[in-house]
């Protein structure tokens, strides 16, 4: 009935799309299993995509050629540029999305892709011989052949649904959870553990009262997430409102505190600290008199809304009582309460940086089942085992990105090197080069590389490098180009910036901390018409590079300084065990992550630096 | 946060004789720049254009101030025992020479080497075999184990309360701004930029005061460094000799320190004071109409005291106030002495108490008035810290760890100047923190997103 795929991808999620997309655009063949064919590239939690740090994400998975950033573009319906008023590394894109329309432009785009193939049934388990996957087993006892499999088995795995005191088996609301693979790889070796998230209610919007709340629009010009041409930016957008809770609504919840599966210990997965439920909040912070909450439509048409901020998994009733506390909320209907979910994850010190595991080869995991949360981080995973699965099928060198090359690679060196205590979400502060790591540059770090695997489209290289090279003569211009007074002074006094007494450069006067090229524009006439010339992306670009042109200098040498590190190669088969002079801690911790480079090496907690300079004594020459 | 573990390519010096003991010191540098970096300090032949294995003397030099009279031997890249370039140079053993000039070494480019570092890069190089690099792993263990030890003996007391402080304070700076940057859209409220400067001018107090505890830790063991500076008439050497004479306690036990070449050091109230270059002095060349000039200059930014002396009898009120004026700019402390009271005309006598109040009235011919002048040197250079050695920071890699967080909290200031963004900020406030934690330990993102879960509200 199957033939034998280049790739199996287990999960039809954020991750699993993202894989399969990748894997089938680089030339392999692909069977895409899900247990639902309806509900592919499901927003199981908030119909949002970015944010800050998840934004820079999304554009990243854009510019490699990953498909995260057209759906969100296709399917959203507010557009926000969050934090304009900081620098431009933390310029980060968020869209409100209509949750139906992104399930279905991902499966669109998926039957559109050529070598994906599709299979709806639970997969229970893996073939492995020999330490090496070589298919999946169904439900129905079906046996698939496949040179890869790549799993991403969201919350899927075991999950237990928590509301209040009761919980049942299950991987979202309404669906059923798998059983069978957690078992098995147990049984083959690895290391498993139970982590823990949650969602709020969903309720009617024509029961809520949006003018007690504060509307929140879009940003009046738009942009969009994608840098290809494929999508445009909204015309129309939909506004979102904030409200908040109060007194009245903490001591409604507090009345079912004592039935709440968090503190009765019923839940033993390890939930985030950053993105705790409402009860958490209220337990954690008592001094809060209120918490912000953020009423979110689920799509263009659709009457649901989604309040961000209100995750909890107490009593339907309490959650029900409690709403109804909330200014707008006084006659609130809901549509789903909240919930909490356990499920199965992986320690991800157990993988390679290619995402392949290392007890079995050949299998990828991607997502949540490495211990992450959030779409973004799932999603880029996805893109990077999907990679490395169909490049190794070719037998190609793997393609890895370095923590100063994008956030998906701090994303993965943090969660091979550190491991993860709870589910991992990304942050710009867990970028250590972030103001190169930026959103408006995606494309000029990563599309090439794109490119060169064959996942980014000529088109997209092209475009790419025109912005590259359009930024190089601007700034040049810019710095050859030079004002007189008599044209400018004017104007810098109206900016309330110091007027100038000689001709001045326009790369001089945009170092200015008031100055911004718009500004300049305004300047003069003449030079309006020469800038208007560019594209808006290469003037935001130049405008960047020559602004803080000391800063991102000052980066750049620490990423070379590191640069040393990261090339000196470790061997996989190198026997940490049996270096008497190393530390205890560092050879358990080297010998269980097996780090690709000195690099690599030097971030592993644990790891000291005497044991760096002792092991590259070993290593030697 | 790592960012500078193992680097191949830079030149690194270390003293390669015991600290502290022996007639000589000989400091050694290793790297590609080991030569031209050392010619930057070294009065003598040009020895980039010397060959391997020679041996050559001269001084080095610190602008125009001379620090030691020494012998730089070199090695010519591969023939050395890391078979990278390399310079030994045999300095008096004094360990305030030492530092010096290793001072002077980083100034120009050199990086203090890590515990066991140089057998490492001849390990590396290939000087040795495989066969023995079980025991070069294992010294670098026990040398990295030693200097631990060290560090932390050393960290007792004052400075490691210091430094914990700081470092506290610093992680919460860093996180609120973490805070600001990562967690925009929540409702939490932020430091204000206003309380983020006078957090960090804090800290650059802190931070100066144990960079001068590295002179002053020195100070203690090596003397105050001190100027007499006058016209050639002024009676310099008179008060020099009539100084010494007093006190009768040429101190010269340091080992190795030839007394006539390079300084006179007098014991006052148990406080040793150096006086550089009094070779110099006592020519009659060095005039203080020459403080502009940039060579004296040089020499006189280096001392810590300077006694600026004039002739009662042939000196006019313009000129004083001149001299005074020149020496403000400087920046070191000064006392003002006048000379030959014993022969002054009363009226400018007066005139001068009116108008500088704080000279100091001495004959160092009748040696006149000598134990106020003593007891206002001893005021001037602030005993007490001096005695209770408080806070004193004598490792000179944690010295330059100091040096470079200062570099980056400057930095962070320039940048509130500016108004500068907080991810720009961010950057120079992990830069300190990378460079305090060289002495105190890495502080991971980690560790900054553990203190922001611990005390702020955060998450939809």
């Amino acid at each position: 009935m199957f033939p034998q795929y280049d790739v199996i991808v287990v999960g039809a999620g954020h991750a699993g799309c993202e894989a399969a997309h990748a894997a089938a655009k680089m030339g392999a063949s692909v069977l895409l299993c899900t247990m639902n064919m309806n509900t592919i590239a499901q927003m199981s939690c908030n119909p949002a995509m970015g944010g800050v740090a998840k934004g820079q994400i999304v554009r990243e998975i854009d510019a490699l050629g990953g498909m995260s950033g057209i759906i969100s573009d296709k399917s959203m319906i507010q557009f926000r540029m969050l934090n304009r008023s900081k620098g431009p590394a933390m310029w980060s894109p968020r869209s409100q999305n209509d949750r139906m329309r992104f399930a279905e432009e991902w499966r669109l785009a998926l039957e559109n892709t050529p070598n994906v193939d599709f299979w709806q049934e639970m997969v229970s388990g893996l073939v492995v011989k020999d330490n090496r996957v070589i298919g999946v087993k169904t439900g129905i006892g079906l046996e698939i052949k496949a040179k890869s499999v790549v799993l991403t088995n969201g919350t899927f795995l075991n999950g237990i649904i928590h509301i209040g005191e009761k919980q049942f088996g299950g991987g979202r609301t309404g669906e059923a959870a798998a059983k069978g693979i957690t078992e098995q790889l147990v049984s083959l070796g690895f290391e498993a553990g139970r982590m823990k998230t949650g969602t709020p209610p969903r309720v009617d919007g024509r029961s809520l009262d949006f003018t007690k709340m504060e509307i929140q629009h879009g940003d009046e010009n738009p942009e969009k997430f994608s840098f290809s041409d494929e999508t445009l930016p909204l015309n129309n957008q939909r506004p979102c409102w904030i409200t908040y809770t109060n007194k009245e609504v903490h001591e409604t919840l507090e009345t079912g505190f004592d039935r709440s599966p968090m503190f009765n210990g019923r839940i033993q997965g390890l939930g985030p600290r950053y993105c705790p439920s409402i009860e958490d909040k209220i337990n954690r912070f008592a001094e809060r008199e209120r918490h912000q909450i953020f009423v979110e439509p689920e799509g263009w048409n659709t009457v649901e809304i989604y309040v961000n901020g209100f995750s909890t998994s107490l009593p339907e009733d309490v959650q029900y009582k409690a709403m109804q506390k909330i200014p707008g909320f006084e006659n609130a209907k809901m549509f789903r309460p909240g919930y909490a979910i356990e499920y199965d994850f992986f320690p991800p010190t157990q993988l390679k940086l290619t995402l392949e595991t290392q007890l079995v080869e050949n299998l990828y995991f991607a997502g949540q089942i490495n211990g992450t949360t959030g779409y973004e981080e799932a999603a880029s995973q996805g893109l990077i085992a999907g990679i490395n699965a169909a490049l190794k099928v070719n037998e190609n060198e793997p393609f890895l990105l370095k923590r100063s090359d994008a956030y998906i690679g701090v994303l993965i060196d943090d969660l091979i090197n550190k491991g993860t205590e709870e589910p991992y979400r990304m942050f710009t502060s867990r970028a250590e080069f972030r103001l190169l790591l930026r959103q408006d540059n995606a494309d000029l770090r990563l599309t090439h590389l794109g490119h060169k695997i064959g996942l980014a489209d000529d088109k997209r290289l092209e475009k790419t490098l025109d912005k590259k090279d359009e930024t190089a003569k601007l700034i040049n211009d810019l710095k050859q180009k030079r004002l007189a007074p008599e044209q400018i002074n004017e104007g810098l006094e109206e900016f309330e910036t110091a007027t100038i007494k000689e001709k001045i450069t326009i790369e001089k006067l945009l170092k200015r901390p008031q100055m911004g090229l718009e500004k300049i524009m305004e300047l003069d006439e003449d030079i309006k018409i020469y800038l208007s010339k560019y594209p808006k992306e290469v003037l935001e670009q130049a405008e960047i590079q020559i602004k803080y042109e000391s800063y991102l200098l000052k980066e750049q040498q620490m990423v070379e300084k590191l640069s040393n590190m990261e090339d000196f190669k470790i061997p996989l088969s190198f026997d940490y065990l049996s270096i008497p002079a190393l530390s205890a801690e560092g050879k358990q911790k080297l010998h269980k992550i097996r780090p690709d480079t000195l690099g690599q090496a030097s971030r592993i907690s644990g790891v000291s630096p005497a044991d760096l300079s002792i092991l590259t004594v070993y290593l030697g020459r | 946060m790592a960012f500078s573990l193992h680097e191949k390519n830079d030149t690194i010096v270390a003293l390669a004789t015991p600290q502290g003991v022996g007639a000589i010191g000989v400091i050694r540098l290793s790297g590609i720049d080991a030569i031209r970096i050392c010619n930057k300090i070294f009065k003598g032949k040009d020895l980039e254009k010397q060959e391997s294995h020679t041996i050559h003397f001269g001084t080095i030099r610190d602008g125009e101030k001379v620090i030691d009279e020494v012998l730089v031997s070199l090695f010519i890249a591969p023939k050395s025992f890391t078979k990278e370039n390399a310079v030994e140079i045999s300095t008096h053993g004094s360990s305030y020479i030492v530092n010096q000039v290793i001072k002077l070494l980083i100034r120009q480019g050199a990086r203090p080497a890590k515990p066991g570092e140089f057998t490492q890069r001849a390990f590396l190089n290939g000087q040795f075999d495989l066969a023995q690099a079980e025991a070069v792993a294992d010294l670098i263990h026990a040398d990295s184990e030693a200097s631990h030890q060290a560090a932390l003996s050393q960290m007792r007391g004052g400075f490691s309360g210091e430094i914990q402080k700081l470092r506290n304070e610093l992680i919460h700076f860093a996180s609120m701004i973490e805070l600001e940057l990562d967690f925009t859209e929540e409702d939490v409220e932020f430091a204000s930029r206003d309380d983020l400067k006078v957090l960090v001018e804090k800290l650059l107090r802190v931070i100066e005061q144990l960079i001068g505890s590295f002179d002053l830790g020195n100070v203690i063991k090596n003397g105050v460094p001190t100027v007499i500076a006058g016209k050639p008439n002024a009676g310099k050497s008179t008060l020099l000799n009539a100084l010494l004479n007093e006190e009768k306690a040429i101190v010269s036990d340091i080992a190795g320190t030839t007394r006539d070449f390079i300084e006179d050091e007098i014991n006052i109230g148990g406080v040793i004071f150096r006086f550089i270059d009094t070779a110099g002095l006592r020519e009659t060349t060095d005039t203080i109409e020459a403080i502009g000039v940039s060579r004296t200059q040089e020499k006189m930014k280096t001392a810590s005291l300077i006694l600026y002396l004039f002739d009662l009898g042939d000196t006019d009120m313009v000129e004083i106030s001149r001299d005074i004026n020149k020496l403000e700019n400087l920046g070191v402390p000064f006392l003002k002495v006048a000379n030959k009271i014993d022969k002054a005309d009363l009226e400018f006598v007066g005139e001068l108490k009116s108008k500088h109040p704080d000279t100091i009235f001495i004959s160092a011919g009748n040696k006149e008035n000598l134990d106020d002048l003593k007891s206002r040197i001893l005021e001037l250079v602030n005993l007490d810290k001096f005695k209770t050695g408080n806070t004193i920071v004598t490792n000179i890699r944690h010295y330059d760890s100091l040096v470079k967080t200062r570099e980056s909290l400057l930095d962070v200031l320039g940048g509130i100047d500016q108004e500068i963004t907080n991810d720009f900020l961010a950057m120079d406030i992990r830069r300190s923190l990378h460079y305090l934690g060289e002495i105190t330990g890495e502080i991971t993102t980690d560790d900054l997103l553990a203190n922001i879960f611990s005390k702020f509200c955060i998450g939809k």
